[in-house]
């Protein structure tokens, strides 16, 4: 699979009072074309950033980031500006992701706009396909206010406000983290669809293993700033290497009584990333880390046939 | 089974909408026991968080409120003002979902907490500031003689909702009412949460209820669980038994659109098809009607009543159970 996007040795920095932040610190990873890559994480872990920092919303301190053979660090804000037609982003939160005071056609249309389609027919005609490829009516929705929809229906809205310019790759971010759990159910599935139907290539950023286990070929798991660990989603759930993979493995959240839950979750949360911890970074909260931990950064290598961890101790050697 | 600490008793919550009044609540009846766990379980409106309001008498002004709350021999309905008051902190306390709403963002933790204390136990400053640093360590919060002096948003989002049950527990409350709790919180400070709650509750023989849309969160920390949906209770039942043998198609579809660990990566979830009913305009018959694959004419026509015809133990309210 030829990689469509490529992302190499990213770092991106932000000053805080006179600290430096690292929210993304060299990170490297590829998504083949048509390919779902989870990536997953902790709040501040740095997913967000790097979905924003792939977009150029967030301009990179370092690193490359290769769109089918195109650097876009290096483009300038109007090449930049055509390209975005080819990636798009989707975010958490549907209805502050939609304007107020717009009727839904409008919003629907506004990147065709934005892209230079002048004929109103032609727009018209756009909207209401990709209104009715995310299952929502057409003719009921235009002409309303995004408050007269539910959170699904929004993000629905959000769907097809991205698909209509036919982007390569959509970034999601948190896609269904606002949505009840009956609504997350519709909106994955109208993923997968929307996937095969446009032929799109996902990132898809969650903090939730479970939900990104139903839509990842593969999984990238994120913290502070670092990969830990990068594989098949289904090799990455039966033998996880990183110690931080199990951890969020253990603390999803089972609907079957007879499974008690994980008693061994660590007590904590991550610790700053504005002075994260020598070596590894999850060593403070880490079951396995010993001396060598604190002082030498841990390499991600492969350990097995396209999985690769950063750790001095990995569960089950293989 | 001891007296019930909690009983509702044919609860209705009515909220003026431009359209016409809502049934938020369309009568509920639910009892608990000392230091017993209900999980609540429901979709966003439901009724689950307006039915946890009613409990607490923290409802809109304008929402119309029927039945009785009884709650330790007292009907909270009609109880003065004052009363209320004083019940609230030492016998009844509550955790939101958002823990930077419900905490002041000007304040710091430690004033929050020593508040709490004088108000409801008339504690002294000092007397208070000791506890509350027992109780932010309880809880589970490193240094907490630190934490005392700092904001809300100094904090962490776990670290907050860590905050909003510290003060919770300070009076030692008889029934904690914990409305989706960790639906803010990433999964692993979700466990968190959860355990401490399970914790407390059980050091403390406390009652708590549980409410979230999750059927994940309630499966191993509750003792029984009830379904909500459109306004009503149309399931309940002992905890392991509901998973075992649940007989209301919502619930089934319910725990069925959760991802499931086991199954391989893009395997299409059974997603419950359309939304839930506009309340303002109740069905004649079964609310979840419009969206159950086994509905017919009798679905249709008639409610079907929260029973247990069977005698087996668990109520429901189905006219084809599972």
């Amino acid at each position: 699979m030829s990689a469509l996007l490529s992302v190499r040795n990213l770092v991106v920095e932000y000053a805080i009072g006179g600290k430096t932040l690292s929210a993304v610190a060299d990170v490297s990873l590829e998504v083949g074309k048509g390919e779902t890559l989870g990536l997953v994480g902790e709040s501040g872990c740095g997913k967000s950033t790097l979905g924003r920092a792939v977009l150029q919303l967030r301009r990179p301190t370092a690193g490359k980031v290769v769109f089918d053979g195109t650097e876009l660090t290096g483009l300038d804000a109007e090449k930049m500006r055509l390209m975005r037609r080819r990636l798009q982003l989707i975010f958490q939160d549907p209805i502050a992701s939609l304007n107020p005071r717009r009727c839904i056609g409008d919003i629907v249309a506004e990147p065709l706009i934005i892209t230079g389609i002048t004929d109103k027919a032609e727009r018209d005609r756009r909207v209401r396909e990709v209104l009715t490829a995310v299952g929502l009516d057409a003719d009921l929705v235009t002409g309303r206010l995004p408050h007269e929809f539910s959170g699904g229906q929004c993000q629905r809205i959000c769907i097809a406000r991205a698909l209509i310019l036919e982007p390569e790759l959509v970034i999601c971010d948190e896609p269904v983290s606002a949505l009840d759990v009956s609504i997350r159910a519709q909106i994955l599935n109208l993923l997968e669809d929307m996937k095969r139907r446009y032929g799109l290539t996902l990132l898809f950023i969650a903090h939730d293993l479970a939900v990104v286990k139903a839509v990842s070929d593969r999984i990238a798991v994120m913290y502070l700033g670092k990969l830990c660990e990068v594989g098949p989603t289904e090799k990455l759930f039966a033998q996880p290497a990183h110690p931080y993979t199990a951890l969020l493995l253990e603390a999803i959240p089972v609907p079957d009584p007879s499974v008690k839950p994980a008693a061994n979750v660590p007590i904590g949360e991550p610790p700053s990333p504005i002075d994260p911890p020598s070596g590894c970074r999850f060593r403070t909260r880490c079951p396995r880390a010993d001396a060598v931990c604190a002082e030498v950064v841990p390499p991600l290598e492969e350990i097995a046939d396209g999985q690769f961890a950063a750790c001095h101790h990995p569960l089950s050697a293989r | 089974m001891s007296a019930p600490l909690l009983s509702v008793e044919g609860i209705t919550v009515d909220l003026p909408t431009p359209r016409g009044p809502l049934r938020a609540v369309d009568g509920v009846d639910l009892t608990l026991a000392p230091g017993s766990t209900l999980g609540i379980v429901g979709e966003s409106g439901c009724g689950k968080t307006m039915l946890s309001r009613a409990v607490l008498q923290l409802l809109p002004k304008r929402a119309k409120l029927g039945g009785r709350i009884l709650f330790a021999g007292r009907d909270l309905v009609t109880l003065p003002a004052e009363e209320l008051r004083r019940l609230r902190g030492p016998e009844l306390a509550v955790v939101f979902q958002d823990p930077m709403t419900s905490l002041n963002p000007v304040l710091t933790i430690g004033t929050q907490i020593v508040e709490t204390l004088q108000a409801h136990l008339g504690m002294d400053t000092a007397a208070a500031t000791r506890r509350g640093v027992e109780l932010l360590a309880a809880v589970g919060i490193p240094a907490p003689e630190q934490r005392l002096r700092q904001y809300p948003h100094q904090l962490s989002g776990g670290m907050r909702q860590r905050v909003a049950i510290a003060i919770a527990l300070s009076c030692e409350p008889k029934l904690l009412i914990a409305d989706e709790p960790t639906t803010a919180l990433d999964v692993t400070v979700q466990a968190q949460i959860l355990d401490l709650l399970a914790r407390e509750q059980q050091r403390r023989h406390m009652a708590l209820i549980l409410i979230t849309h999750d059927l994940g969160v309630v499966a191993g920390r509750t003792d029984e669980v009830a379904v909500m949906y459109a306004g009503r209770v149309v399931e309940r039942a002992p905890t392991p038994r509901l998973f075992t043998r649940m007989r209301m198609p919502y619930t089934e579809a319910l725990l069925a659109a959760i991802p499931k660990l086991d199954s391989p990566p893009h395997t299409p979830l059974p997603a419950i098809a359309g939304r839930p009913p506009d309340q303002t305009r109740p069905l004649k018959g079964c609310s979840f009607e419009p969206r159950c694959r086994y509905a017919d004419e009798r679905c249709r026509a008639a409610k079907p009543p929260l029973a247990d015809p069977e005698r087996l133990g668990g109520l429901f309210a189905c006219w084809h159970p599972l």
